[in-house]
């Protein structure tokens, strides 16, 4: 590892990867934290899900959403992704000195709002306030904790012929955010950001063979999907024309050089099911407001293990790799 | 996409019939090389034809001098380095030293997208000095000769340019001098093309003999492209084809070149892998001293030759591929890259990397 921490380190990419397992997990190890998943399973009177997440966007402010919206939606999808019902969340609030109150407001009602939509209750939280220049405006922290209830959801769940599924089209949160950056017109691209607590519960009810769920956040859907399968014997194999990519969002990737599968999404879940229920799983999702594009993009095979491979338009066939660091937008 | 199936596999099938003998065929441009990978081009070919990349990368043909000269430059106090997204990962002649890095130690460096974005960077801080690392071809240049300009005009004086710009015929010219030079055919970079035109590209059937086609960047623009080349060597004939007559007039764009006229001269420069080449990078002009960066922010460095077992030199002009760098996916990864070609998003190494075949 190098000496300093640098932005690659916070990609979600492998550098992220590196820094949990061969700094935190070591010092940290317990079954529940080495399972890696969105959230950790714990046994108790009731099975629980618990999860935390730290949200420093910037801008805190844009289209589709806000850091608030974000920080109350990013925990009840990691606990959705568990298979739990979210229920309460936790709240810290690491606020920069000369911060708007009105901003501040803005921000929570925004967290309120969500908290309804989610059915979740923020009942704990601490607020701190840090010197003008040693922050970023706000960063929220937030954990949540849910009830299990669909457990058994898991990578090594993942058998040769089952479906992938995306939830709709991927790449939007990203490009907005980076729009949004650098100044440049934004069209009508916005986040995607939204709580998949009704898809989750539809999926939940109609199918009992899903196999893995997980939403691609950073380091998108290449990211996520190498995850599922990583050092396994199991390979993924999608088609590229069936990944549904907005077309202004493609196009907004194309001028900033980013790749709308490494692009985070913030209300889009990948599901890994048997093929039988494919068909059952797309209907119910397709009830939803978040799940209304969902489609089946690949199938999980034999053939090249642990490797997430591509077929593309037009026809040739490579491999997807995991993110390696902070997209960066390149020259021209 | 623009075509049907049914063309797309017309065109491959006229490509296998053609290529009869190998075929060894060179684009010289970061996007078409990108636009390859992405679009799994190579693994549609045909045994006898290969595509190379060449020294179209415009990063990755700086050489590690001027990396450290950038690297040294951004511990200045007081100054802040803008620069495209593509130099922060490119590590100079000691491995693991970046503008990444050195940000992370407190050098002020600005993701920007272009030679204006930067300008206006320095005009909304008055109080620090600008940087701005113009890296690019003759695509580029146009862009950073306006932002001159305008900060003329407006008077900012605290935006200056660090000139990387580089200009594409005299490395071409370079390249096919070579010994061991071995291509059969150019895929020429639409962009450029598109400032300097039909005419900027003749010299290489009518003075080398080689057949070159324009091209776009569309996955069927290229396989169009590599259908003529081939139809071109099958044939035995070496003419210049544009197949990108929607951006690329015979004349190109007058207008853009005369902006670059008027403020940047040729001069000899320094490439990675090709080394030193007479009128081939751009500098400013005397009477734009002021923004020049190079005269503002005088740096010395200790000269070290680049990385001794990275080979980006040699994948620069077609030598080897990438995936023959005995460095390639072990040594020299997008996380700890030894060289520019690996970290580049127009790099051939970070092409192959990301987008491997099967």
């Amino acid at each position: 590892m190098e000496d300093i921490i640098t932005l690659d380190y916070g990609s979600g990419g492998k550098k992220s990867s590196r820094l949990i397992e061969k700094l935190i997990l070591p010092r940290l190890f317990n079954p529940a934290l080495g399972a890696l998943g969105d959230g950790a399973i714990v046994e108790g009177g009731e099975r629980l899900a618990f999860s935390t997440d730290s949200f420093v966007v910037d801008p805190l402010f844009f289209p589709g959403g806000d850091i608030g919206k974000l920080a109350v939606c990013g925990t009840v999808n990691d606990l959705c992704m568990c298979g739990a019902e979210p229920r309460y969340l936790s709240c810290s609030l690491i606020i920069e000195e000369g911060f708007s109150l009105a901003s501040l407001e803005k921000i929570i009602d925004s967290m309120a709002a969500q908290c309804e939509k989610a059915r979740v209750q923020v009942i704990t939280g601490d607020t701190k306030v840090v010197e003008k220049g040693r922050g970023d405006g706000i960063y929220i922290n937030t954990a949540g904790i849910g009830f299990m209830k669909y457990p058994g959801l898991s990578p090594k769940n993942i058998r040769e012929g089952d479906s992938v599924i995306v939830s709709g089209s991927v790449g939007d949160h990203g490009t907005a955010v980076m729009l949004s950056r650098s100044g440049m017109m934004q069209g009508d691209i916005s986040s995607d950001c939204a709580s998949l607590r009704e898809l989750t519960e539809r999926m939940f009810l109609v199918s009992g063979k899903i196999r893995a769920l997980r939403d691609p956040t950073r380091g998108g859907l290449a990211t996520t999907l190498n995850e599922f399968i990583e050092g396994g014997e199991l390979g993924i194999e999608l088609e590229e024309e069936l990944i549904p990519v907005r077309p202004q969002v493609r196009a907004a990737c194309e001028m900033l050089g980013l790749d709308p599968l490494y692009c985070a999404n913030e209300g889009k879940l990948l599901a890994v099911a048997a093929p039988e229920d494919t068909e059952k799983l797309l209907e119910a999702m397709r009830q939803t407001p978040e799940g209304k594009d969902a489609v089946l993009i690949g199938r999980v095979t034999r053939e090249h293990p642990g490797t997430l491979t591509i077929k593309t338009a037009l026809g040739g066939r490579r491999i997807l790799q995991k993110l390696t660091g902070a997209q960066l937008p390149r020259i021209c | 996409m623009l075509w049907n199936k049914g063309q797309r596999d017309r065109l491959l099938g006229e490509i296998g019939t053609r290529a009869q003998k190998p075929m060894k065929l060179m684009e010289v441009c970061g996007s078409h090389t990108m636009a390859i990978a992405k679009s799994g081009i190579k693994s549609l070919m045909p045994e006898n034809v290969s595509l190379l990349s060449g020294p179209g990368c415009p990063v990755c043909v700086t050489p590690a001098e001027d990396i450290d000269r950038i690297l040294a430059l951004a511990m200045e106090p007081g100054l802040t380095i803008a620069s495209y997204g593509d130099m922060l990962r490119v590590p100079g002649s000691v491995p693991g030293d970046s503008l990444q890095r050195r940000r992370a130690l407190g050098a002020r460096v600005e993701v920007v997208y272009s030679a204006m974005d930067a300008l206006e960077l320095a005009a909304a801080a008055p109080e620090r000095e600008v940087l701005f690392l113009a890296v690019g071809f003759e695509t580029t240049a146009p862009g950073t000769a306006a932002a001159v300009l305008e900060a003329r005009e407006r008077g900012i004086r605290n935006f200056s340019i660090f000139s990387l710009l580089k200009s594409v015929e005299p490395a071409l010219r370079s390249l096919i001098a070579r010994e061991d030079f071995n291509i059969q055919g150019f895929i020429c970079p639409g962009h450029v093309a598109s400032i300097i035109g039909e005419q900027g590209f003749r010299f290489i059937p009518e003075e080398y003999g080689l057949p070159g086609v324009i091209a776009g960047f569309e996955p069927e623009e290229i396989l169009l492209a590599i259908c003529r080349l081939t139809g071109q060597l099958a044939r035995g004939e070496a003419r210049l084809e544009n197949c990108y007559k929607r951006a690329v007039r015979p004349e190109g764009n007058p207008l853009a070149r005369a902006v670059m006229d008027s403020c940047l001269q040729l001069r000899r420069d320094s490439w990675r892998g090709l080394g030193e080449i007479e009128n081939s990078g751009f500098k400013l002009r005397e009477e734009f001293a002021d923004f020049d960066g190079e005269r503002k922010f005088p740096v010395e460095v200790e000269l070290r030759s680049d990385c001794a077992v990275c080979r980006c030199g040699d994948v620069i002009c077609g030598r080897i591929r990438p995936e023959d760098c005995p460095m390639f996916g072990g040594g020299c990864t997008p996380e700890d890259p030894l060289g520019p070609c690996m970290v580049s998003s127009e790099g051939a190494c970070a092409a192959e990397y990301k987008y491997r075949g099967l």
